[in-house]
Parts: C-alpha cells; structure tokens; sequence
C-alpha cells in the first residue's frame, strides 16, 4: 500500500477510535461539561473560519517562532558544549542547575518584564523548547564516535569542518527526536501562557468560553488546539525526513 | 615523489595510570612507490606510527618526512583508511568519495567528476546515490579507497583496512590493492594482523613488538607483485618464515592456543 494512503488510513481509524470513546465517556459523566463530539464539532464547523482561524493563527504563528528561535540557539550552543570540554567545563553547571527548575514559574516575571502580550508568551516556550534541546544536542555530540573525526581530520580538515561535516549531521537524529518531544511541551506551555497572557489566540479562546460557560465553544477551542499540535508534529516529522534520510537507508 | 624517511621517533601517551612509550626510536625508510606491510600485535604501536604518519599524532622527538617534508599535520595527498567509521554515513556514496576534495575547496563539477572516476575505478559507479549504510562491508572497503583515489594521494596509509571482512572478499579487496598500487605506483603502508595479508601485500614487512613499540625486524618479500604469487611455493615458506619470526618476538603463543587467531 502507499506509505501516504496508509497513514492517513491510520490517522482516520485513530479518530474513529477517539471520537467513540469520547462519544461513550460523554454519555457515562453526562455533565454539561463534557459536551459528546457531535455538538463539539458542529460548533467547531460552526466557528471555524468566524472565530477560530483568527485565534489559531496567533497561536501557530507564536509556537513556531518559539520552537524555531529555541532550536536555531540550543543546537549550536549544545554542539559546541558536547565537543569543546573548556566550554562544558564553564558552561555545563549551570546548564545542569538550571535545567530542573520548572521555567513555567518564570511567566509572572516575564509578564512585569516584558508586558502583557506576545513577547512573554514566545519567550517562555522558548526558553522551554531550549532547554530540552540543548541537553540532548550536547549529549549527541559527545556520542560521536572518534573514528569519523580521526577520518575527516585526515583529509585535513579545520575545526569548522569537522562541525560542519561530522558533528551537526551525526547530532540531528538525536536533535529531531528532542524537538518532537519539545513540540508537545511547547504546545501545554502555549495553553497555559495565553489562558493567564493573552486577549488572544486559542489558550485565551478555550478559557474565554470556559468563563462563559459555553462548553461546546470551549470544546471546538480544544480541537482547534489538537489540530495545531498534530500539525506542528508532522511538520517536524517531514523536516526530519528530508534531513535526516540516511537514518532510513539500508532498513 | 613520496618517499617516506622517519628517523629515531618516539610517541608517548597518558595511559590511564601511566605514561605509554607507544613508539621507541622507530627508524624507517620508505622509496617512493614502495608498499610497506607493518605487522605486529596489539599494542605495539602500529597504529600510533599510521597516525603520526598521517599528521594526526605529534612526535616526542625525532622526525618524520614525506616527499621530502617535515609532516606537521594533514599532508594534500596522504590518505589515511581505516577499518571502519572510516565512512560518514550521513553522506551518499559520492559525497563520502568527494569528501576530501571538497573540505579542500574544489569546485562542485571538479571533484564530482573525480570522485566518479575513483568510484569507477573500484566497481562502485553504480551506486553513487545510495549511503554506506546499504552497502556491504567490502563495498565500503571499495569506497574508502575511492576517496583516497579522488585525492589522487600518492601515499596510502591503511589501518587495518581489510580485518572487519570475510576471508572471500578480503582476498577479493587484496587483489584490487594490488591492482591499484600496480596501476598507479603510489608509496603504501599497510598495517594488518594478518601474515598472509603482509606477504602478499608488502615488498618489505615490518615486524613490531609492543611496550614500548619498536621495529623488530625488516623482512625482504623479493616474491613480492609476481603473477600468481599467492600459490607460489616462495609465498608459503615467507609466511612460515614470518610466522617464526613473529613466534621467536614473542607476538605467537602456540601453547595457548592463540597462533590461529594472531595468523588469521
């Protein structure tokens, strides 16, 4: 069968499986709360392109820039830890101090810092998304094995090289599965930051409507949200593919 | 023109516990275009001399000359291949090929043809686009010698390059070395576990003995390139010589049953 109708084969079983379980949990709680998925996603077809797409764009528009700005820094600074033992030396304590500490705690300073607004919500996922990526790239980078070094040195090549040619390509498996970890992380932490920093985008929509006690509302909200975390998965996943497609040779 | 000419050197490193004389006052000269076999146990700084050869692994004292050069670091046209690892797999058989060229900022359309003639050459040109990953073990063998042909490195150093196959294939990928070294006269080093490999491959071979790492001997192959050598009544008592010669340094222990595994 096409790898392409199979998977979206599978994705549509999956919802099926989904929306019946939803479907039954709804009939077993029977609170206004839970809303079943008909009147959910009629509400959601309802207010889709009116309400939604404006929200969904400030929410995809904020992930994307706080996953893209955490990864372009994390992975050259994690590389350079893994690879430079001076650097480790200095750097890693406080890496290591500081990875543990939940940075969600950090909102309400960023919000007197930096105000009410994008700027604090882009700023804390990144700072998230980074710390999860800079442990694994550094831990990638020291897992590089001497051989393909010692081989690329002997054609004479420079440090830059060696970084260019061995250790970045080596890393980005490593990297890949880290962001696809970080994606799901980025999305709650969206969530949480724009339901407490936001007059927009889906976090704020869903707890708008929770406020109003309108639960179907608040439930297309969270079906808005889901869809934005699938996408996001999949474009990491077809990014990954395309640099990544050594890892697929030879299975 | 890469004659070869290291006088009294000496490579010490920090084991774990203590210093390491990996090489003791190594005194070797090599004409241009004469392949060399190193043979020797674990240990007994085969390795470490490639590596310093290669301008990888600095000198204590003493001196190291290529083409009449002091080598202080990666030389244009040494080509240093290893058993494995050797290859990057992230990158396609045509770029592993043309991976020295284009750390030395050749032109894309140049060194793509280079690295096609070199694949060429070894029985790779139609696989330019897949990765190591899908090849077989004597296929990467073949590779890592393209990209030491793309180089057109006149001085081959080879780690072991032949350990990691089946018997079949390694005799197979011994056959295109000497192929090669016939078609294009470049000087080589060979470093290898194997005594038939060395006889085959050297016209002189050099017996190592480890801690600290010292040449032996200098055994003379004359047999050496001759049709249908590995047959010849000459390549056996070589190998037989050899293999005493190795058992009276102390790298063979009969006794215990080793010898086949030092002799494979």
């Amino acid at each position: 069968m096409n790898p392409f109708i199979r998977k979206v084969l599978g994705y549509a079983g999956a919802t099926v499986v989904l929306l019946a379980g939803w479907q039954l949990l709804s009939w077993l709680i029977g609170s206004p709360a839970l809303p079943g998925p008909v009147p959910a996603l009629t509400d959601f077809a309802r207010l889709f392109f009116p309400a939604l797409v404006p929200q969904l764009a400030y929410s995809t528009w904020r992930v994307l820039a706080s996953v893209a700005i955490g990864t372009l820094l994390a992975v050259p600074l994690g590389l350079v830890l893994g690879r430079s033992p001076r650097a480790d030396a200095v750097l890693a304590p406080l890496v290591f101090l500081s990875y543990p500490v939940p940075k969600a705690v950090f909102l309400p300073v960023l919000l007197v810092l930096l105000g009410i607004g994008n700027t604090s919500i882009v700023a804390l996922i990144t700072l998230i998304v980074f710390f999860q990526i800079l442990v694994t790239a550094r831990d990638a980078a020291r897992q590089i094995p001497s051989g393909s070094v010692t081989s690329v040195r002997s054609l004479g090549a420079t440090r830059w090289q060696v970084f260019l040619h061995v250790v970045l390509p080596a890393s980005m498996p490593d990297v890949f599965t880290a962001l696809r970890i970080s994606s799901g992380t980025a999305i709650a932490v969206l969530f949480f930051s724009e339901s407490i920093a936001g007059q927009t985008g889906l976090g704020w929509y869903i707890y708008d409507a929770w406020g109003r006690i309108a639960y179907s509302e608040m439930f297309a909200g969270i079906l808005a949200m889901a869809l934005l975390g699938v996408v996001l998965y999949e474009l990491i996943e077809v990014a990954e593919r395309r640099v990544c497609r050594w890892t697929r040779a030879g299975r | 023109m890469a004659h070869v000419r290291i006088t009294d050197a000496n490579v010490t490193y920090q084991g774990v516990d203590r210093k390491v004389r990996a090489l003791d006052g190594v005194q070797l000269d090599l004409a241009d275009g004469e392949p060399l076999a190193i043979i020797g146990p674990s240990g007994c700084g085969k390795s470490t001399l490639l590596f310093a050869l290669a301008g990888l692994v600095p000198l204590d004292s003493g001196s190291m000359e290529v083409a009449g050069e002091p080598v202080t670091g990666p030389r244009l046209r040494t080509a240093l291949i290893l058993q494995d690892f050797g290859l990057l797999p992230w990158k396609t058989v045509l770029a592993n090929a043309a991976l020295g060229l284009e750390i030395r900022h050749h032109p894309r359309a140049e060194r793509e043809r280079q690295a096609i003639e070199a694949l060429e050459r070894v029985g790779l040109g139609e696989f330019l686009h897949t990765y190591p990953s899908e090849l077989s073990g004597g296929m990467r063998q073949r590779l890592a010698l393209a990209r030491a042909l793309a180089l057109d490195a006149d001085l081959l150093l080879m780690d072991e390059p032949l350990s990691a196959l089946d018997a079949l294939t390694r005799e197979d990928l011994q056959g295109l070395l000497l192929e090669l070294w016939r078609q294009r006269g470049h000087t080589a080093v060979l470093v290898t576990h194997s005594i038939e490999e060395a006889v085959f491959l050297g016209r002189r071979i050099v017996v190592m003995t480890p801690r600290p790492g010292r040449v032996a001997r200098i055994v003379d192959n004359p047999g050496f390139g001759t049709a249908g050598y590995r047959e010849d009544e000459a390549f056996y008592e070589t190998c037989a010589s050899l293999r005493r010669l190795l058992a009276e340094e102390g790298a063979l222990h009969p006794a215990a049953g080793v010898a086949g595994e030092v002799s494979r």
